[in-house]
């Protein structure tokens, strides 16, 4: 938003631009998050190639070494069904970033669409579009989407490959939590597309006969991108405890696709047992979600220094 | 302000009633139906068996005749009857609101109280060893997996150390006030903390600005001390956006409390809707979920009115301008 607001502001009250990535440097703990991210996902995403190369299965069952303690062949120990933990854990980490990307950019592309078009045209269509925003906000989202996530989909027109298929739980997990994660976008975006929506530009396109899907298209959506990105990057954290709530409570991500939810689902059963099977998931969790958020936070500061001055950073 | 509580109160009864389509619609899509649930358990009955019995409960009528058949009964006050308990589904619903009801205040009390000093804490020496600690506290609270906390919660406490019991609402044997507030010890500190978290976050955020405002400036040329500059002028005008901030926070706080009670395995209406869900206990999951919503509408209303109740410049005739 910094771009084109400067006009109406002090001269004094400007400091010296500072670049963009120095000013996301300055914020050292957001940098080290996006290395520790990029670990993380560069890991879970090698996961067949450390499965070569430890000469393991993911999927191997050994119901004689259930339990076992971290050695050198399963440097992390394995499951309750013998599995190989570090394994199971990277795979598993493809399932929840997958998941976690997938609908922040769904969320945010319903978001903008709302958001946009509620500040672009303004009057009823944006008061209707805003109360359905409260109203979704409001809400309480875990116990809907238990719903959503327990319909039977055979029940739904849709072909029986898809709704019998192994991954369709993946499918179903993204569409439900997109469904309802669009809100903050989309008062995000209204409020910055009402703050573009008179500009000079906006108004010569308009004047020009430009219609108004290309305006909210290729005039005022660049200019509002700032805060869909920060929005967008601390809502995968947010997806990723969301999901890993479903799959805990058995709603979300399906067995026997690992996701660091589902890990967890035994985990009650198995504190007393085998606690190192219920911390670790969770700590992956952890870590990757304070990592997103603290990016989030950082990404804030870099691309919307005025937004964020009130926090004092 | 009668004006504007019958007009919120109006308004939440059109969005239950939405609702009540919605999840009754979401419902009907979900595995099985009560006949296939009663043929499973009961072996002697012969499909035709079935067909009689679903002409009788009407489950042969189309869908959106059923919806009306049961908007009709329950608006007539009959809610229908839960299958798995065996009694009127009020009756199951009743208590279990109480035990939430119970969680939820305590926890977001404690949040309350806790994430208000913190929160003055960091603003009023940003940047300090103090304000970081602050900081880094509140983005744990809201990274952690709320579940995955509450297990750590029972390795420590219930497995490890033997200290606090690691479920339920109260011992086999009763046990009195002292046996329910040791069973409510750990629920209540793992819910409170993702709300303590961001409630914190945001107490810094709106003393910070309470802080630069003119009128601290004069508070403080009066020579105040800084307690009385905080507490008596900076605090008060804090606390108002708060007030928002908690309202909106409802319905995740239900939301926490479902994921809490599952854990903990304490009898509340967060427990129960998973139970009635899993357990194809349909009509007592429709109406807990809708009783969920009023409860979360209501308490969204209740803050909207202490906002006005609080804040001179805010008038209930303001407040009717804005929606």
């Amino acid at each position: 938003m910094t771009s084109f607001t400067p006009i109406a502001a002090p001269a004094s009250a400007e400091p010296a631009p500072i670049p963009l990535w120095r000013r996301f440097l300055a914020h050292r703990l957001a940098a080290i998050c996006a290395v520790i991210l990029v670990a993380i996902t560069a890991a879970a995403l090698a996961a067949p190639l450390v499965e070569r190369a430890l000469g393991l299965d993911a999927n191997s069952v050994d119901i004689f070494n259930r339990f076992g303690p971290p050695d050198g062949t399963h440097w992390l120990g394995t499951d309750e069904l013998g599995r190989d933990m570090l394994l199971r854990l990277l795979y598993g980490g493809r399932v929840s970033l997958l998941v976690g990307l997938a609908v922040a950019l769904g969320a945010s592309l319903i978001g903008s669409t709302v958001g946009v078009v509620a500040g672009y045209y303004g009057g009823r269509l944006d008061s209707v579009l805003m109360r359905l925003t409260d109203g979704f906000i409001a809400l309480p989202v875990l116990p809907l989407l238990i719903v959503l996530a327990a319909i039977d989909l055979n029940k739904l027109p849709i072909p029986a490959v898809i709704a019998d298929s192994q991954a369709v739980s993946l499918y179903r997990i993204i569409i439900i939590i997109a469904l309802v994660g669009w809100t903050t976008v989309a008062r995000l975006v209204r409020s910055a597309t009402l703050s573009v929506r008179t500009r000079e530009f906006v108004l010569a396109a308009e004047a020009l006969g430009a219609t108004p899907p290309r305006i909210m298209a290729r005039h005022i959506l660049p200019n509002v991108v700032s805060p869909i990105v920060v929005a967008t990057t601390l809502s995968i954290g947010a997806v990723i405890l969301l999901e890993s709530v479903l799959s805990f409570l058995g709603l979300g991500v399906q067995p026997p696709i690992p996701s660091w939810g589902n890990m967890l689902t035994n985990a009650q059963e198995l504190m007393s047992t085998a606690p190192h099977l219920a911390v670790y998931p969770g700590l992956f969790i952890f870590v990757t979600v304070i990592a997103f958020n603290f990016l989030g936070d950082g990404l804030q500061d870099a691309l919307d220094p005025r937004a964020s001055q009130p926090k004092g950073f | 302000m009668a004006h504007y509580l019958i007009g919120r109160l109006a308004e939440a009864l059109v969005v239950l009633i939405i609702m009540s389509f919605v999840i009754f619609f979401l419902i009907a899509l979900m595995p099985g139906d009560p006949i296939d649930v009663m043929i499973a358990s009961n072996p002697e009955l012969t499909p035709a068996d079935a067909v009689r019995l679903r002409a009788l409960h009407g489950l042969d009528l189309p869908i959106w005749q059923r919806y009306v058949n049961w908007l009709t009964a329950a608006l007539g006050g009959d809610l229908g009857f839960s299958r798995n308990f065996n009694r009127p589904v009020f009756e199951v619903l009743l208590p279990r609101l109480g035990n939430t009801v119970i969680l939820l205040g305590i926890s977001s009390i404690l949040a309350i109280a806790i994430a208000i000093p913190l929160g003055i804490i960091a603003a009023l020496r940003p940047h300090s060893l103090a304000d970081g600690a602050v900081n880094l506290f509140c983005f744990a609270g809201i990274s952690i997996p709320p579940f995955w906390f509450a297990i750590l919660l029972i390795m420590l406490f219930a497995v490890t150390l033997g200290l606090l019991p690691a479920g339920g609402v109260e011992p086999i044997d009763g046990g009195g006030l002292a046996g329910r507030a040791r069973h409510l010890i750990l629920p209540v500190a793992a819910l409170a903390l993702a709300s303590l978290a961001g409630f914190t976050r945001f107490m810094r955020a709106s003393m910070m600005e309470a802080l630069r405002q003119d009128y601290i400036r004069t508070a403080r040329a009066k020579g105040l001390t800084d307690r009385r500059v905080v507490i008596g002028h900076a605090l008060r005008n804090a606390m108002l956006p708060l007030v928002t901030i908690i309202a909106l926070d409802f319905g995740s706080l239900f939301s926490g409390a479902l994921v809490t009670e599952t854990v903990f395995a304490y009898l509340g209406m967060g427990k129960l809707i998973v139970d009635a869900i899993f357990g194809n206990d349909f009509n007592l999951a429709l109406v807990a979920l809708l009783m969920a919503t009023f409860v979360v509408l209501i308490g969204n209303l209740l803050a909207d009115v202490g906002y006005a109740f609080l804040d001179p410049r805010i008038s209930f005739r303001s407040l009717e301008a804005r929606r």
